[in-house]
Protein backbone atom coordinates (compact mmCIF):
# COMPACT_ATOMS: atom_id res chain seq x y z
CA UNK A 1 0.00 0.00 0.00
CA UNK A 2 2.81 2.60 0.94
CA UNK A 3 4.90 1.85 -2.20
CA UNK A 4 1.81 2.22 -4.29
CA UNK A 5 0.75 5.44 -2.99
CA UNK A 6 4.38 6.65 -3.02
CA UNK A 7 4.39 5.66 -6.44
CA UNK A 8 1.33 7.28 -7.87
CA UNK A 9 3.01 10.40 -5.67
CA UNK A 10 5.64 10.29 -8.21
CA UNK A 11 3.46 9.40 -11.07
CA UNK A 12 1.19 12.81 -10.48
CA UNK A 13 4.17 15.03 -10.44
CA UNK A 14 6.04 13.72 -13.37
CA UNK A 15 2.70 13.27 -15.00
CA UNK A 16 2.08 17.01 -14.55
CA UNK A 17 5.01 17.80 -16.32
CA UNK A 18 4.43 15.56 -19.34
CA UNK A 19 1.42 17.29 -19.77
CA UNK A 20 3.15 20.93 -19.56
CA UNK A 21 5.51 19.95 -22.53
CA UNK A 22 2.50 17.51 -24.35
CA UNK A 23 0.85 21.50 -24.47
CA UNK A 24 3.32 22.44 -26.36
CA UNK A 25 3.42 20.13 -29.42
CA UNK A 26 0.03 19.89 -28.92
CA UNK A 27 -0.39 23.67 -29.57
CA UNK A 28 1.77 24.04 -32.40
CA UNK A 29 0.44 20.98 -34.40
CA UNK A 30 -3.23 22.44 -33.62
CA UNK A 31 -2.21 25.45 -35.36
CA UNK A 32 0.27 24.49 -38.19
CA UNK A 33 -0.62 21.04 -38.72
CA UNK A 34 2.72 19.44 -38.00
CA UNK A 35 5.21 17.60 -35.15
CA UNK A 36 7.36 20.16 -34.08
CA UNK A 37 10.08 17.92 -33.34
CA UNK A 38 12.60 20.37 -31.77
CA UNK A 39 10.17 20.71 -29.00
CA UNK A 40 11.65 18.38 -26.78
CA UNK A 41 15.14 19.79 -27.64
CA UNK A 42 13.14 23.16 -25.97
CA UNK A 43 12.13 21.21 -23.00
CA UNK A 44 15.63 19.90 -22.45
CA UNK A 45 16.93 23.74 -22.80
CA UNK A 46 15.05 24.81 -20.13
CA UNK A 47 17.14 22.43 -17.50
CA UNK A 48 19.97 23.61 -18.33
CA UNK A 49 19.40 26.83 -18.40
CA UNK A 50 18.12 26.70 -15.20
CA UNK A 51 21.20 24.93 -14.21
CA UNK A 52 22.93 27.86 -15.51
CA UNK A 53 21.32 30.49 -13.85
CA UNK A 54 21.08 28.80 -10.58
CA UNK A 55 24.56 28.59 -10.36
CA UNK A 56 25.84 31.85 -11.60
CA UNK A 57 23.16 33.37 -9.54
CA UNK A 58 24.40 31.49 -6.56
CA UNK A 59 27.92 32.35 -7.03
CA UNK A 60 27.24 35.62 -7.71
CA UNK A 61 25.21 36.53 -4.91
CA UNK A 62 27.50 34.27 -2.89
CA UNK A 63 25.07 32.43 -1.78
CA UNK A 64 25.94 29.31 0.70
CA UNK A 65 23.32 26.97 2.47
CA UNK A 66 20.34 27.01 1.41
CA UNK A 67 19.05 29.40 -1.05
CA UNK A 68 17.00 32.41 -0.52
CA UNK A 69 12.84 31.85 -1.74
CA UNK A 70 13.54 34.24 -4.59
CA UNK A 71 15.74 32.03 -6.22
CA UNK A 72 13.60 29.25 -7.12
CA UNK A 73 11.25 31.37 -9.08
CA UNK A 74 13.88 34.34 -10.92
CA UNK A 75 15.16 30.66 -12.31
CA UNK A 76 11.88 29.37 -13.71
CA UNK A 77 11.00 33.25 -15.25
CA UNK A 78 14.55 33.09 -16.42
CA UNK A 79 14.27 29.34 -18.56
CA UNK A 80 11.04 30.68 -19.70
CA UNK A 81 12.22 33.49 -21.03
CA UNK A 82 15.35 32.54 -22.28
CA UNK A 83 13.31 29.73 -24.35
CA UNK A 84 10.58 31.76 -25.02
CA UNK A 85 12.83 33.73 -27.25
CA UNK A 86 14.96 30.61 -28.95
CA UNK A 87 11.13 28.86 -29.79
CA UNK A 88 10.38 32.87 -31.33
CA UNK A 89 13.70 32.71 -33.22
CA UNK A 90 13.38 28.93 -34.05
CA UNK A 91 9.68 29.82 -35.75
CA UNK A 92 10.79 32.67 -37.34
CA UNK A 93 13.84 31.67 -39.14
CA UNK A 94 13.01 27.40 -39.81
CA UNK A 95 9.44 27.50 -39.97
CA UNK A 96 8.34 30.81 -41.08
CA UNK A 97 9.53 30.56 -44.58
CA UNK A 98 8.41 26.81 -45.24
CA UNK A 99 4.44 28.44 -44.58
CA UNK A 100 3.08 27.28 -48.09
CA UNK A 101 5.66 24.34 -48.10
CA UNK A 102 4.83 20.68 -48.21
CA UNK A 103 4.22 19.29 -44.41
CA UNK A 104 6.74 17.02 -44.99
CA UNK A 105 9.73 19.26 -45.48
CA UNK A 106 8.45 20.96 -42.35
CA UNK A 107 8.66 17.71 -40.26
CA UNK A 108 12.44 17.28 -41.50
CA UNK A 109 13.35 20.80 -40.96
CA UNK A 110 12.36 19.95 -37.42
CA UNK A 111 14.31 17.02 -37.41
CA UNK A 112 17.02 19.64 -38.30
CA UNK A 113 16.51 22.13 -35.47
CA UNK A 114 16.26 19.28 -32.67
CA UNK A 115 20.00 17.92 -34.40
CA UNK A 116 20.84 21.63 -33.92
CA UNK A 117 19.83 22.12 -31.17
CA UNK A 118 21.24 19.18 -29.03
CA UNK A 119 24.51 19.48 -30.63
CA UNK A 120 24.87 23.37 -30.42
CA UNK A 121 23.67 22.66 -26.81
CA UNK A 122 27.27 20.49 -26.11
CA UNK A 123 29.47 23.23 -27.29
CA UNK A 124 31.21 25.12 -24.16
CA UNK A 125 32.91 28.40 -24.05
CA UNK A 126 33.98 28.60 -20.42
CA UNK A 127 32.56 31.60 -18.80
CA UNK A 128 33.23 30.95 -15.13
CA UNK A 129 34.80 28.53 -13.46
CA UNK A 130 33.27 25.22 -14.06
CA UNK A 131 30.39 26.55 -16.15
CA UNK A 132 30.70 27.02 -20.00
CA UNK A 133 28.00 28.21 -22.37
CA UNK A 134 25.71 26.84 -23.88
CA UNK A 135 26.41 23.46 -21.59
CA UNK A 136 29.03 21.57 -22.62
CA UNK A 137 28.90 17.50 -22.84
CA UNK A 138 29.53 16.45 -19.46
CA UNK A 139 26.70 15.69 -17.14
CA UNK A 140 25.93 18.77 -14.55
CA UNK A 141 24.26 18.21 -10.96
CA UNK A 142 21.38 21.02 -10.25
CA UNK A 143 21.97 23.27 -7.31
CA UNK A 144 19.33 22.27 -4.51
CA UNK A 145 17.30 25.29 -4.77
CA UNK A 146 14.80 23.55 -2.23
CA UNK A 147 15.23 22.36 1.16
CA UNK A 148 15.21 18.33 0.33
CA UNK A 149 12.27 18.39 2.94
CA UNK A 150 8.79 16.11 2.98
CA UNK A 151 5.22 18.13 3.58
CA UNK A 152 3.52 15.13 4.46
CA UNK A 153 4.87 12.08 5.81
CA UNK A 154 2.15 8.93 6.21
CA UNK A 155 3.04 5.93 7.90
CA UNK A 156 1.33 2.11 6.99
CA UNK A 157 2.77 0.07 9.95
CA UNK A 158 6.83 0.19 9.18
CA UNK A 159 6.55 1.82 5.62
CA UNK A 160 6.19 5.55 4.85
CA UNK A 161 4.67 7.70 1.97
CA UNK A 162 6.62 10.89 2.03
CA UNK A 163 5.03 13.59 -0.64
CA UNK A 164 8.12 15.72 -0.96
CA UNK A 165 8.18 19.64 -1.10
CA UNK A 166 9.24 19.27 -4.72
CA UNK A 167 6.36 16.98 -5.45
CA UNK A 168 4.10 19.47 -4.41
CA UNK A 169 6.18 22.52 -6.37
CA UNK A 170 6.56 20.83 -9.28
CA UNK A 171 2.23 19.96 -9.20
CA UNK A 172 1.23 23.06 -8.19
CA UNK A 173 3.09 25.03 -10.47
CA UNK A 174 2.51 23.00 -13.52
CA UNK A 175 -1.31 23.15 -12.89
CA UNK A 176 -0.80 26.72 -12.45
CA UNK A 177 0.64 27.19 -15.89
CA UNK A 178 -2.12 24.57 -17.22
CA UNK A 179 -4.62 26.88 -15.64
CA UNK A 180 -3.31 30.38 -17.29
CA UNK A 181 -3.03 28.39 -20.71
CA UNK A 182 -6.94 27.28 -19.98
CA UNK A 183 -8.11 30.93 -19.29
CA UNK A 184 -5.46 31.69 -22.49
CA UNK A 185 -6.92 29.29 -24.93
CA UNK A 186 -10.78 29.57 -23.78
CA UNK A 187 -11.62 32.92 -22.17
CA UNK A 188 -9.33 35.61 -24.39
CA UNK A 189 -9.70 37.35 -27.40
CA UNK A 190 -5.91 36.20 -28.47
CA UNK A 191 -6.90 32.74 -27.36
CA UNK A 192 -10.21 32.77 -30.01
CA UNK A 193 -7.74 33.81 -32.78
CA UNK A 194 -5.56 31.12 -32.09
CA UNK A 195 -8.56 28.52 -32.30
CA UNK A 196 -9.98 30.55 -35.43
CA UNK A 197 -5.89 30.33 -36.79
CA UNK A 198 -6.27 26.23 -36.15
CA UNK A 199 -9.26 25.66 -37.46
CA UNK A 200 -8.50 27.84 -40.91
CA UNK A 201 -5.87 29.88 -41.35
CA UNK A 202 -7.31 31.67 -44.55
CA UNK A 203 -10.43 32.49 -42.77
CA UNK A 204 -8.78 34.00 -39.80
CA UNK A 205 -7.05 36.46 -41.74
CA UNK A 206 -10.14 37.37 -43.21
CA UNK A 207 -11.56 37.94 -39.43
CA UNK A 208 -7.90 40.82 -39.23
CA UNK A 209 -6.32 38.22 -37.21
CA UNK A 210 -2.44 39.12 -37.83
CA UNK A 211 -2.10 34.84 -38.47
CA UNK A 212 1.67 35.20 -38.40
CA UNK A 213 1.73 36.72 -34.75
CA UNK A 214 -0.41 34.50 -33.34
CA UNK A 215 1.51 31.62 -34.80
CA UNK A 216 4.69 33.08 -33.15
CA UNK A 217 2.51 33.79 -29.87
CA UNK A 218 1.76 30.11 -30.15
CA UNK A 219 5.29 28.76 -30.61
CA UNK A 220 6.73 30.94 -27.33
CA UNK A 221 4.00 29.77 -25.78
CA UNK A 222 4.40 26.22 -26.17
CA UNK A 223 7.87 26.75 -25.51
CA UNK A 224 7.66 28.34 -22.18
CA UNK A 225 6.01 26.12 -21.19
CA UNK A 226 8.25 23.40 -22.35
CA UNK A 227 10.94 25.24 -20.22
CA UNK A 228 8.80 25.52 -16.80
CA UNK A 229 8.44 21.48 -17.00
CA UNK A 230 12.35 21.19 -17.98
CA UNK A 231 13.43 23.48 -15.20
CA UNK A 232 10.71 21.31 -12.58
CA UNK A 233 11.75 18.05 -13.48
CA UNK A 234 15.49 19.29 -12.97
CA UNK A 235 14.42 20.03 -9.30
CA UNK A 236 12.76 16.79 -8.86
CA UNK A 237 16.04 14.74 -10.70
CA UNK A 238 18.76 16.65 -10.42
CA UNK A 239 21.27 14.83 -12.31
CA UNK A 240 21.49 16.67 -15.23
CA UNK A 241 22.29 14.31 -19.01
CA UNK A 242 24.32 16.25 -21.57
CA UNK A 243 21.86 17.63 -24.00
CA UNK A 244 21.64 14.79 -26.63
CA UNK A 245 21.73 12.42 -23.94
CA UNK A 246 18.71 9.56 -24.68
CA UNK A 247 16.94 9.62 -21.62
CA UNK A 248 15.69 13.20 -22.66
CA UNK A 249 14.75 11.85 -25.97
CA UNK A 250 12.73 9.21 -24.59
CA UNK A 251 11.25 11.76 -22.21
CA UNK A 252 10.56 13.98 -24.83
CA UNK A 253 9.18 10.82 -26.62
CA UNK A 254 6.79 10.30 -23.65
CA UNK A 255 5.45 13.61 -23.67
CA UNK A 256 5.03 13.79 -27.54
CA UNK A 257 2.87 9.65 -26.54
CA UNK A 258 0.86 11.77 -24.11
CA UNK A 259 -0.11 14.73 -26.86
CA UNK A 260 -1.45 12.37 -29.46
CA UNK A 261 -2.94 9.77 -26.40
CA UNK A 262 -5.00 13.14 -25.43
CA UNK A 263 -5.57 13.92 -28.98
CA UNK A 264 -3.07 16.14 -30.71
CA UNK A 265 -4.74 19.27 -31.37
CA UNK A 266 -6.47 19.35 -28.08
CA UNK A 267 -5.24 21.35 -25.60
CA UNK A 268 -7.36 19.62 -22.63
CA UNK A 269 -6.43 16.05 -24.28
CA UNK A 270 -2.59 16.80 -23.67
CA UNK A 271 -3.13 17.17 -20.24
CA UNK A 272 -5.16 14.62 -19.85
CA UNK A 273 -2.55 12.55 -21.64
CA UNK A 274 0.24 13.70 -19.48
CA UNK A 275 -1.20 12.49 -16.67
CA UNK A 276 -2.58 9.32 -18.05
CA UNK A 277 0.83 7.99 -19.55
CA UNK A 278 2.72 8.85 -16.30
CA UNK A 279 0.14 6.84 -14.31
CA UNK A 280 0.58 3.60 -16.93
CA UNK A 281 4.20 3.97 -16.66
CA UNK A 282 4.65 4.05 -13.46
CA UNK A 283 2.22 1.69 -12.34
CA UNK A 284 2.59 -0.48 -15.02
CA UNK A 285 5.96 -0.54 -13.34
CA UNK A 286 5.00 -1.40 -10.58
CA UNK A 287 1.68 -3.57 -10.44
CA UNK A 288 2.30 -5.59 -14.06
CA UNK A 289 6.08 -5.48 -13.46
CA UNK A 290 6.12 -7.47 -10.46
CA UNK A 291 3.56 -9.89 -11.70
CA UNK A 292 5.83 -10.55 -14.92
CA UNK A 293 9.04 -11.02 -12.75
CA UNK A 294 6.85 -13.58 -10.43
CA UNK A 295 5.94 -15.56 -13.46
CA UNK A 296 9.56 -15.77 -15.37
CA UNK A 297 11.66 -15.02 -11.97
CA UNK A 298 13.55 -12.78 -13.84
CA UNK A 299 13.85 -9.22 -12.85
CA UNK A 300 13.47 -6.88 -15.75
CA UNK A 301 10.45 -5.08 -14.44
CA UNK A 302 12.06 -1.89 -14.63
CA UNK A 303 13.24 -1.68 -18.19
CA UNK A 304 10.08 -2.46 -19.38
CA UNK A 305 8.38 0.61 -18.29
CA UNK A 306 9.13 2.77 -21.75
CA UNK A 307 6.73 -0.21 -23.03
CA UNK A 308 3.82 0.10 -20.98
CA UNK A 309 3.53 3.72 -22.43
CA UNK A 310 4.20 3.06 -26.58
CA UNK A 311 1.29 -0.10 -25.84
CA UNK A 312 -1.10 2.11 -24.76
CA UNK A 313 -0.13 4.44 -27.75
CA UNK A 314 -0.86 1.50 -30.14
CA UNK A 315 -4.04 0.55 -28.38
CA UNK A 316 -5.58 4.24 -28.28
CA UNK A 317 -4.60 4.46 -31.95
CA UNK A 318 -6.47 1.21 -32.70
CA UNK A 319 -9.41 1.84 -30.86
CA UNK A 320 -9.91 5.45 -31.26
CA UNK A 321 -7.12 6.87 -33.88
CA UNK A 322 -8.08 10.97 -32.84
CA UNK A 323 -6.58 9.92 -29.82
CA UNK A 324 -8.93 10.26 -26.29
CA UNK A 325 -10.71 13.74 -26.74
CA UNK A 326 -9.91 14.35 -30.47
CA UNK A 327 -12.49 15.01 -33.17
CA UNK A 328 -12.20 14.08 -36.33
CA UNK A 329 -12.80 18.00 -38.07
CA UNK A 330 -16.19 18.05 -39.77
CA UNK A 331 -16.48 20.74 -41.93
CA UNK A 332 -20.30 21.51 -43.27
CA UNK A 333 -20.46 22.98 -46.90
CA UNK B 1 -14.04 57.87 -57.73
CA UNK B 2 -15.15 54.05 -57.54
CA UNK B 3 -14.73 52.75 -54.13
CA UNK B 4 -13.17 49.79 -56.00
CA UNK B 5 -11.63 49.07 -58.49
CA UNK B 6 -9.96 46.12 -60.00
CA UNK B 7 -7.47 46.56 -63.24
CA UNK B 8 -6.42 44.61 -65.76
CA UNK B 9 -6.44 41.80 -62.83
CA UNK B 10 -5.30 38.35 -63.61
CA UNK B 11 -4.42 35.34 -61.45
CA UNK B 12 -2.45 32.00 -61.77
CA UNK B 13 -2.87 28.50 -59.82
CA UNK B 14 0.57 27.28 -60.63
CA UNK B 15 -0.13 26.76 -64.90
CA UNK B 16 -3.80 27.30 -64.63
CA UNK B 17 -5.01 31.13 -65.29
CA UNK B 18 -7.90 31.56 -63.81
CA UNK B 19 -8.29 35.13 -64.31
CA UNK B 20 -7.31 37.07 -67.70
CA UNK B 21 -7.47 41.33 -67.25
CA UNK B 22 -10.76 41.45 -65.63
CA UNK B 23 -11.47 44.75 -64.66
CA UNK B 24 -14.44 45.98 -62.70
CA UNK B 25 -15.32 48.73 -60.29
CA UNK B 26 -17.54 49.07 -57.73
CA UNK B 27 -19.93 53.00 -56.93
CA UNK B 28 -19.73 53.92 -53.18
CA UNK B 29 -23.38 52.80 -51.99
CA UNK B 30 -24.10 50.49 -54.91
CA UNK B 31 -24.59 46.17 -55.12
CA UNK B 32 -22.75 45.20 -58.16
CA UNK B 33 -23.21 41.60 -59.14
CA UNK B 34 -21.05 39.38 -60.08
CA UNK B 35 -22.22 36.34 -62.16
CA UNK B 36 -20.71 33.50 -64.12
CA UNK B 37 -21.03 29.39 -64.61
CA UNK B 38 -19.04 27.27 -62.42
CA UNK B 39 -15.82 27.86 -62.56
CA UNK B 40 -15.49 31.19 -64.17
CA UNK B 41 -13.27 32.58 -62.37
CA UNK B 42 -15.90 34.64 -59.52
CA UNK B 43 -14.28 33.30 -56.33
CA UNK B 44 -10.75 33.78 -57.57
CA UNK B 45 -12.03 37.67 -58.14
CA UNK B 46 -12.81 38.14 -55.14
CA UNK B 47 -9.78 36.08 -53.31
CA UNK B 48 -7.64 38.66 -55.17
CA UNK B 49 -9.24 41.91 -53.78
CA UNK B 50 -9.26 40.64 -50.43
CA UNK B 51 -5.50 39.58 -50.87
CA UNK B 52 -6.16 35.54 -50.31
CA UNK B 53 -4.14 34.91 -53.53
CA UNK B 54 -1.75 37.29 -54.96
CA UNK B 55 -2.38 38.51 -58.64
CA UNK B 56 0.05 37.93 -61.37
CA UNK B 57 -0.80 41.05 -62.93
CA UNK B 58 -3.38 43.95 -62.15
CA UNK B 59 -4.07 46.17 -59.57
CA UNK B 60 -7.04 46.29 -57.06
CA UNK B 61 -7.95 50.29 -55.44
CA UNK B 62 -10.20 51.01 -52.68
CA UNK B 63 -10.23 54.73 -52.29
CA UNK B 64 -8.09 55.22 -55.43
CA UNK B 65 -5.30 53.59 -53.20
CA UNK B 66 -3.63 50.41 -54.15
CA UNK B 67 -4.77 47.27 -52.18
CA UNK B 68 -2.37 44.89 -54.21
CA UNK B 69 -0.19 42.90 -51.99
CA UNK B 70 -0.82 43.82 -48.43
CA UNK B 71 -2.07 41.13 -46.62
CA UNK B 72 -5.93 40.12 -45.87
CA UNK B 73 -5.75 41.01 -42.15
CA UNK B 74 -4.38 44.39 -43.53
CA UNK B 75 -7.12 44.77 -45.82
CA UNK B 76 -9.91 44.24 -43.60
CA UNK B 77 -8.78 46.89 -41.45
CA UNK B 78 -8.94 49.28 -44.27
CA UNK B 79 -12.66 48.49 -43.87
CA UNK B 80 -13.32 45.57 -47.04
CA UNK B 81 -14.94 42.48 -45.09
CA UNK B 82 -14.87 39.26 -47.19
CA UNK B 83 -17.44 36.83 -46.68
CA UNK B 84 -15.95 33.97 -48.23
CA UNK B 85 -17.34 30.81 -50.07
CA UNK B 86 -18.44 28.11 -47.91
CA UNK B 87 -19.18 30.58 -45.11
CA UNK B 88 -16.21 30.11 -43.60
CA UNK B 89 -17.61 29.71 -40.37
CA UNK B 90 -14.72 28.57 -37.61
CA UNK B 91 -17.06 25.53 -36.51
CA UNK B 92 -14.75 25.06 -33.24
CA UNK B 93 -15.96 27.96 -31.86
CA UNK B 94 -19.37 29.54 -30.47
CA UNK B 95 -21.41 31.18 -32.61
CA UNK B 96 -20.76 34.28 -29.65
CA UNK B 97 -17.31 34.01 -30.35
CA UNK B 98 -17.35 33.85 -34.36
CA UNK B 99 -19.20 37.07 -33.77
CA UNK B 100 -16.57 38.45 -31.72
CA UNK B 101 -14.14 37.48 -34.16
CA UNK B 102 -15.87 39.55 -36.92
CA UNK B 103 -14.83 42.50 -34.90
CA UNK B 104 -11.45 41.44 -33.82
CA UNK B 105 -9.49 44.53 -34.84
CA UNK B 106 -11.98 46.86 -33.27
CA UNK B 107 -11.91 49.05 -30.11
CA UNK B 108 -14.32 50.81 -30.13
CA UNK B 109 -16.37 48.46 -27.90
CA UNK B 110 -19.48 50.61 -27.29
CA UNK B 111 -20.43 50.95 -31.33
CA UNK B 112 -19.08 47.17 -31.24
CA UNK B 113 -21.67 46.18 -29.59
CA UNK B 114 -24.25 48.26 -30.86
CA UNK B 115 -23.95 46.48 -34.41
CA UNK B 116 -24.03 43.24 -32.29
CA UNK B 117 -27.55 44.57 -31.82
CA UNK B 118 -28.35 45.57 -35.26
CA UNK B 119 -26.69 41.83 -36.12
CA UNK B 120 -29.11 40.40 -33.86
CA UNK B 121 -32.26 42.11 -35.38
CA UNK B 122 -31.61 41.29 -39.13
CA UNK B 123 -30.76 37.39 -37.77
CA UNK B 124 -32.56 37.15 -34.79
CA UNK B 125 -31.81 33.31 -34.96
CA UNK B 126 -28.26 34.32 -33.66
CA UNK B 127 -28.87 35.68 -30.34
CA UNK B 128 -30.73 32.30 -29.58
CA UNK B 129 -27.55 29.88 -30.15
CA UNK B 130 -24.76 32.15 -29.26
CA UNK B 131 -23.69 29.76 -26.63
CA UNK B 132 -23.33 26.44 -29.12
CA UNK B 133 -20.73 25.87 -31.03
CA UNK B 134 -20.63 27.63 -34.55
CA UNK B 135 -20.39 23.65 -36.19
CA UNK B 136 -23.87 22.61 -35.04
CA UNK B 137 -25.76 25.47 -36.39
CA UNK B 138 -27.66 24.48 -39.79
CA UNK B 139 -26.80 25.22 -43.05
CA UNK B 140 -28.66 28.43 -43.36
CA UNK B 141 -27.62 29.63 -39.50
CA UNK B 142 -24.46 29.27 -41.08
CA UNK B 143 -24.74 31.34 -43.63
CA UNK B 144 -26.37 34.41 -41.33
CA UNK B 145 -23.68 33.83 -38.82
CA UNK B 146 -21.24 34.10 -41.62
CA UNK B 147 -22.56 37.49 -43.05
CA UNK B 148 -23.60 38.91 -39.13
CA UNK B 149 -19.88 37.84 -38.52
CA UNK B 150 -18.97 40.07 -41.77
CA UNK B 151 -21.13 43.24 -40.66
CA UNK B 152 -19.38 43.48 -37.11
CA UNK B 153 -15.96 44.40 -38.88
CA UNK B 154 -18.46 47.67 -39.96
CA UNK B 155 -16.75 47.45 -43.53
CA UNK B 156 -17.21 50.22 -46.30
CA UNK B 157 -17.55 47.47 -48.63
CA UNK B 158 -19.03 43.85 -48.38
CA UNK B 159 -18.21 40.74 -50.49
CA UNK B 160 -20.34 38.11 -50.39
CA UNK B 161 -19.62 34.69 -52.25
CA UNK B 162 -22.69 32.92 -53.29
CA UNK B 163 -24.69 33.89 -50.12
CA UNK B 164 -27.58 31.61 -51.00
CA UNK B 165 -25.94 28.83 -51.85
CA UNK B 166 -27.63 25.70 -50.54
CA UNK B 167 -30.46 27.46 -48.65
CA UNK B 168 -34.33 26.88 -48.94
CA UNK B 169 -35.99 29.25 -51.22
CA UNK B 170 -37.34 30.60 -48.35
CA UNK B 171 -34.33 31.62 -47.11
CA UNK B 172 -32.96 32.92 -50.22
CA UNK B 173 -35.71 35.69 -50.37
CA UNK B 174 -34.90 36.09 -46.65
CA UNK B 175 -31.20 36.71 -47.66
CA UNK B 176 -31.60 38.75 -50.74
CA UNK B 177 -34.13 41.18 -48.38
CA UNK B 178 -31.02 41.32 -45.99
CA UNK B 179 -28.38 42.03 -48.61
CA UNK B 180 -30.65 44.48 -49.78
CA UNK B 181 -30.94 46.37 -46.24
CA UNK B 182 -27.51 46.11 -45.59
CA UNK B 183 -26.56 48.03 -48.59
CA UNK B 184 -29.30 50.88 -47.93
CA UNK B 185 -27.92 51.29 -44.47
CA UNK B 186 -24.65 52.67 -46.52
CA UNK B 187 -22.54 49.23 -47.03
CA UNK B 188 -21.04 49.07 -50.96
CA UNK B 189 -21.83 45.24 -52.16
CA UNK B 190 -19.20 43.09 -54.46
CA UNK B 191 -22.14 40.33 -54.76
CA UNK B 192 -21.06 37.08 -56.50
CA UNK B 193 -23.80 34.35 -57.20
CA UNK B 194 -25.33 31.53 -59.35
CA UNK B 195 -28.64 32.43 -58.77
CA UNK B 196 -28.28 35.40 -61.37
CA UNK B 197 -32.00 35.95 -61.09
CA UNK B 198 -32.22 37.03 -57.51
CA UNK B 199 -29.11 38.75 -57.57
CA UNK B 200 -29.98 40.76 -60.86
CA UNK B 201 -32.93 41.81 -59.45
CA UNK B 202 -31.32 43.53 -55.78
CA UNK B 203 -28.15 44.85 -57.88
CA UNK B 204 -27.45 48.55 -59.43
CA UNK B 205 -25.00 46.88 -62.30
CA UNK B 206 -23.57 43.20 -63.12
CA UNK B 207 -20.57 42.05 -64.32
CA UNK B 208 -20.54 38.45 -66.27
CA UNK B 209 -17.48 36.60 -65.76
CA UNK B 210 -17.00 34.14 -68.86
CA UNK B 211 -13.67 31.95 -67.90
CA UNK B 212 -12.08 34.07 -66.45
CA UNK B 213 -12.30 37.40 -68.06
CA UNK B 214 -15.67 40.02 -68.53
CA UNK B 215 -17.87 38.93 -70.85
CA UNK B 216 -20.20 42.17 -70.38
CA UNK B 217 -21.14 44.16 -68.03
CA UNK B 218 -23.50 47.29 -67.76
CA UNK B 219 -26.87 47.92 -65.56
CA UNK B 220 -28.35 45.08 -63.39
CA UNK B 221 -31.59 45.37 -64.99
CA UNK B 222 -30.82 46.18 -68.64
CA UNK B 223 -28.21 43.08 -68.40
CA UNK B 224 -31.35 41.05 -67.04
CA UNK B 225 -33.30 42.00 -69.95
CA UNK B 226 -30.65 40.81 -72.37
CA UNK B 227 -31.16 38.16 -74.56
CA UNK B 228 -27.97 36.20 -73.95
CA UNK B 229 -28.06 36.50 -70.04
CA UNK B 230 -31.37 35.37 -70.45
CA UNK B 231 -30.32 32.49 -72.54
CA UNK B 232 -27.43 31.52 -70.58
CA UNK B 233 -27.61 32.34 -67.18
CA UNK B 234 -31.68 33.03 -66.25
CA UNK B 235 -32.88 29.32 -67.92
CA UNK B 236 -35.38 30.89 -70.50
CA UNK B 237 -35.50 33.43 -73.75
N1 LIG C 1 -6.52 26.51 -55.50
C1 LIG C 1 -6.67 26.30 -56.82
N2 LIG C 1 -5.74 25.59 -57.49
C2 LIG C 1 -5.86 25.36 -58.82
N3 LIG C 1 -6.88 25.80 -59.55
C3 LIG C 1 -7.83 26.51 -58.94
C4 LIG C 1 -7.79 26.80 -57.55
N4 LIG C 1 -8.88 27.51 -57.22
C5 LIG C 1 -9.57 27.66 -58.36
N5 LIG C 1 -8.96 27.08 -59.39
C6 LIG C 1 -9.41 27.06 -60.79
O1 LIG C 1 -9.63 28.39 -61.21
C7 LIG C 1 -10.81 28.50 -61.97
C8 LIG C 1 -11.74 29.53 -61.36
O2 LIG C 1 -12.19 29.04 -60.12
P1 LIG C 1 -13.17 29.85 -59.16
O3 LIG C 1 -13.26 29.14 -57.88
O4 LIG C 1 -12.73 31.26 -59.13
O5 LIG C 1 -14.54 29.74 -59.97
P2 LIG C 1 -15.99 30.24 -59.55
O6 LIG C 1 -16.45 31.15 -60.64
O7 LIG C 1 -16.01 30.77 -58.20
O8 LIG C 1 -16.81 28.88 -59.64
P3 LIG C 1 -18.07 28.39 -58.76
O9 LIG C 1 -19.26 29.07 -59.26
O10 LIG C 1 -18.12 26.92 -59.05
O11 LIG C 1 -17.76 28.68 -57.36
C9 LIG C 1 -11.41 27.11 -62.03
O12 LIG C 1 -11.06 26.55 -63.29
C10 LIG C 1 -10.75 26.37 -60.92
O13 LIG C 1 -10.58 25.02 -61.24
MG1 LIG D 1 -16.90 30.17 -56.46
Amino acid sequence: MADFLQILVTAVAVGSLYALIALGYTMVYGILKFINFAHSDVFVLGAWTGFTASTLLISRFSISGPPPLWLGPLVLVTAMVVCGLVGFTIERLAYKPLRKAPRLNVLITAIGVSLLLQNVGQLQFPIAPDLALPFGASPKRMPELLPDAALLTMSFGDNQVVIGLVDVIIVVSAITLMLALEVLVYRTRLGAAMRAVSFNTDNAALMGIPVDRVISITFVTGAMLAAAAGFLYSMKYPGLNQPAHEVWVLLGLKAFVAAVVGGIGNVRGAVLGGFLIALIEFMGQFVWARTLDQWFSTSMAPTLRDVYVFAVLIIVLLVKPTGLLGTPIREKV
Amino acid sequence: MPLLEVKNLSVAYGAIKALHGVDLSVEQGQILTLIGCNGAGKTTTLRAISGMVRPSAGQVLLDGKPVTGLKPHEIVRLGMSHCPEGRGIFANLTVDENLALGAFMRRDHAAVNQDRQRVFTLFPRLKERLKQNAGTLSGGEQQMLAIGRALLARPRLLLLDEPSLGLAPQLVQTIFRIITEINQQGVTILLVEQNAHMALNVAHRAVVLETGAVAMSGDAKALASSDEVKKAYLGHG
